[in-house]
């Protein structure tokens, strides 16, 4: 009964296409652990017969609109839940064709971990490359890649390995550290909550087990103290008249009452008088926990600004290297100026370079061809009309990452991750 | 290696209060729309946390088809008063008299669809360019496609195909004159965290969410609750029994379980051994197969 006070929550992406058993994976998750209710599985059964199927199609589950129904296909990211005594799990569930790369990378921006699929009979594709690279662009720090549909290779380990070893040579390229590969059928459940009885030379865990055991308490970043001020608490009333709160959420590092902290970009130095939730003060706060901090000394402090360590500051620039991925059907025009939103802070932003296009199949570098479309990633440089404070993506994903908004339209048009 | 880990219940607090101090910054009118069920609590429950020691800087937002649970009414005036924010109430009744909606007949009937006209002419009237409301993405499948803030146009449709990419902890609230934002900080929630959530800190709900007796019928494989609008068919029997309710609606729509879950202790346990969605019980998604998506186009919660 108390378990649920232990759990904790982890968020993974998969990406996929129609064939590679994606769908069946997350339907098997989700009907194994049995996070599936009679009358969801009777609407999946009704719509199979209409459809003239003569199985039930557990892929439908996952299915959402009207449109991605008559279409059979996923055109948005779909996030699906479920849970263990051990942990809850979100899937970020994105379509995995190459026009959906900016769903993708929406989905991998706050995963910790990937989920990349295999066809054990087709190997390593141009696609697998595709997820694995976004996945590394994306800074997503724990990798499994499942070889699936073993039932039919017999469920030869001799196979396995030489995928495994195929996609090792090719991830070597990559910034990914923690890479798991497991033998799977999402179709006959083998290793995917059960241990298959198949595959006994496989001495590995199933995929729920290494989601349930993997260390995510390392995902964020709990050395830089990075706090980005989201809105000033000022109640007003009598119990708390002097009372003046920075609210927001830690983006990186422990922060502590009596710690010598700096505002940026003002540069005032001040110390935290108290760490406050509804609960009461706190000893100390990390990321992503969300407070509100006091200070000793009635320095002026806005939305916009950051606390940090005063022995341990972001840079504070104006000219940007970003990796970009480009969301929006129009492509950039020369010298427009966009809205940028980092952290808690929006300024006007123009793209001044572009220095190159990143093929995501083969992380070649294109020099020649430089206009940008809808999926693109490419390496440029942005010029801010106000400093930002920034930290590398690599070492920061929320103090390194910002989005573009177009001036006349208001859509979101550009994610960057900055270098 | 570090020890810096929070639950899922924690984390998910975390989120959801970081997306309310965001209305906050980006929007000048929000409000929270507050039907009086339990997402709607936890929701004002997180608005209380994220401010503290201010009071919620948003107006509680009522559409009041009329067809309430008596408890319901009694719960939100009690709450509104404790919290001490405004309440403002879009009558579907009012709605109707000025001839913007027109009522349904038949044994079915029900005000579900009207609550569109009176919820857009309310956010229309006070000029609110942010709604917060208690939605979940587990809860439908066109609500798992559903962002955290979820734009609207002039006209209070939301596009599911061209919807704003959401990354990482930015999140783009711009917006035309005239169009507005549902915001849902509940969106990662499912309906066992809430309940878990609501067990963890206490949190006071209607009493209808624990068993008691009731006077109810059986209709569409559910118990109807008996009351003033309920239209009889002559196969139709009035029956006393120990019910619950999973999920609180109008009470024309809104169907019980049976059950003897009387602590929120046995509730969690209750949900955690259901077979069925709470949704299963709510005669405005059995209308088609996808009467949500249909309904959230037009401008529904």
């Amino acid at each position: 009964m108390s378990g649920y006070l232990d759990m904790e929550l982890l968020r993974f992406t998969t990406a996929g296409s129609v064939d590679d058993g994606k769908s069946t994976l997350i339907g098997r998750l989700l009907y194994d652990t049995k996070s599936i209710f009679e009358d969801q599985l009777e609407q999946v059964k009704q719509s199979s017969t209409r459809k003239g199927l003569d199985q039930t199609d557990l892929s439908l589950l996952t299915d959402g609109l009207k449109d991605e129904r008559l279409q059979g296909i996923t055109i948005d990211v779909a996030y699906r839940y479920f849970a263990t005594p051990k942990r809850k799990f979100i899937i970020a569930d994105t379509p995995g064709h190459i026009q959906y790369t900016r769903n993708m990378v929406t989905g991998a921006s706050t995963a910790n971990c990937a989920l990349i699929l295999i066809d054990a009979r087709h190997g390593v594709v141009e696609q697998t490359c595709r997820h694995a690279i976004i996945a590394s662009l994306l800074q997503i720090p724990h990798l499994i890649v499942c070889i699936n549909k073993m039932d039919l290779v017999n469920y030869q380990e001799a196979t396995f390995e030489k995928l495994k070893n195929d996609f090792t040579n090719f991830s070597s390229k990559l910034d990914t550290k923690d890479i798991r590969f497991i033998p799977i059928s999402a179709l006959n459940g083998d290793n995917v909550v059960n241990r298959s009885s198949q595959m006994t030379w496989y001495q590995g865990s199933t995929l729920l087990y290494t989601l349930e055991t993997m260390h995510i308490g390392s995902d964020y970043n709990h050395i830089d103290c990075r706090f980005p001020v989201q809105t000033v608490i000022r109640p007003k009333s009598d119990a708390y008249h002097d009372y003046r709160g920075y609210a927001g959420r830690v983006a990186g590092g422990v922060f502590k009452p009596g710690d010598e902290i700096t505002v940026l970009p003002s540069g005032f130095t001040s110390k935290i008088k108290s760490i406050d939730t509804f609960h009461g003060p706190i000893q100390e706060a990390f990321a992503p926990m969300s407070i509100t901090i006091q200070l000793t000394d009635d320095v002026d402090v806005s939305r916009g600004d950051m606390l940090v360590r005063s022995n341990n500051q972001p840079s504070v620039q104006q000219d940007i290297d970003i990796m970009m991925c480009w969301l929006h059907n129009q492509s950039p025009k020369p010298k427009a100026k966009y809205l940028l939103k980092h952290t808690t802070s929006e300024v006007k932003a123009m793209i001044k370079e572009i220095r190159y296009k990143l093929d995501i199949n083969t992380l070649h570098r294109n020099e020649q061809d430089l206009e940008i479309r809808m999926n693109d990633i490419a390496r440029v440089q942005i010029r801010t009309t106000k400093p930002l404070l920034i930290d590398p993506y690599k070492k920061n994903r929320i103090t390194g990452s910002l989005i573009l908004i177009d001036e006349a339209t208001y859509q979101t048009v550009a994610a960057g991750m900055i270098i | 290696m570090s020890n810096y880990n929070l639950t899922h219940l924690a984390e998910l607090e975390a989120e959801s209060i970081f997306i309310l101090r965001e209305v906050l910054a980006q929007f000048e009118h929000p409000c929270i729309l507050f039907s009086g069920g339990k997402d709607s609590i936890v929701v004002t429950h997180l608005a209380k946390k994220a401010f503290h020691p201010a009071k919620i800087p948003f107006p509680l937002v009522h559409i009041d088809t009329g067809h309430n649970f008596p408890e319901t009414l009694l719960f939100r005036d009690r709450l509104v008063q404790e919290l001490g924010v405004n309440l403002i109430i879009g009558s579907v009744q009012e709605s109707i008299d000025s001839g913007r909606a027109s009522e349904e007949r038949g044994k079915n009937a029900s005000r579900n669809a009207l609550q569109t006209v009176t919820l857009l002419d309310t956010i229309d009237t006070h000029q609110f360019d942010a709604c917060i409301g208690g939605a979940r993405r587990d809860e439908e499948k066109a609500r798992a496609k559903e962002r955290f803030f979820s734009h609207r146009d002039e006209f209070g449709q939301w596009d599911p195909k061209n919807q704003r990419p959401e990354l990482w902890n930015l999140f783009n609230g711009k917006q035309h004159h005239g169009e507005h934002f549902r915001v849902f900080p509940l969106s990662n929630w499912t309906e066992m965290d809430i309940w878990q959530y609501i067990l963890l800190d206490q949190i006071t709900i209607p009493s209808l969410y624990f068993s008691h007796q009731r006077q109810v019928i059986r209709r569409h494989n559910t118990w109807l609750p008996l009351s003033e609008f309920t239209q009889l068919a002559a196969n139709e029997e009035v029956v006393t029994k120990k019910i619950r309710f999973r999920t609180l609606g109008d009470i024309t729509i809104t169907g019980g379980d049976e059950s003897t879950a009387n602590t929120l202790e046995k509730i969690v346990l209750e949900v955690a051994s259901a077979r069925q969605t709470e949704r299963g019980n709510r005669e405005d998604d059995k209308r088609s197969e996808t009467s949500m998506e249909d309904r959230k186009k037009q401008g529904y919660f």
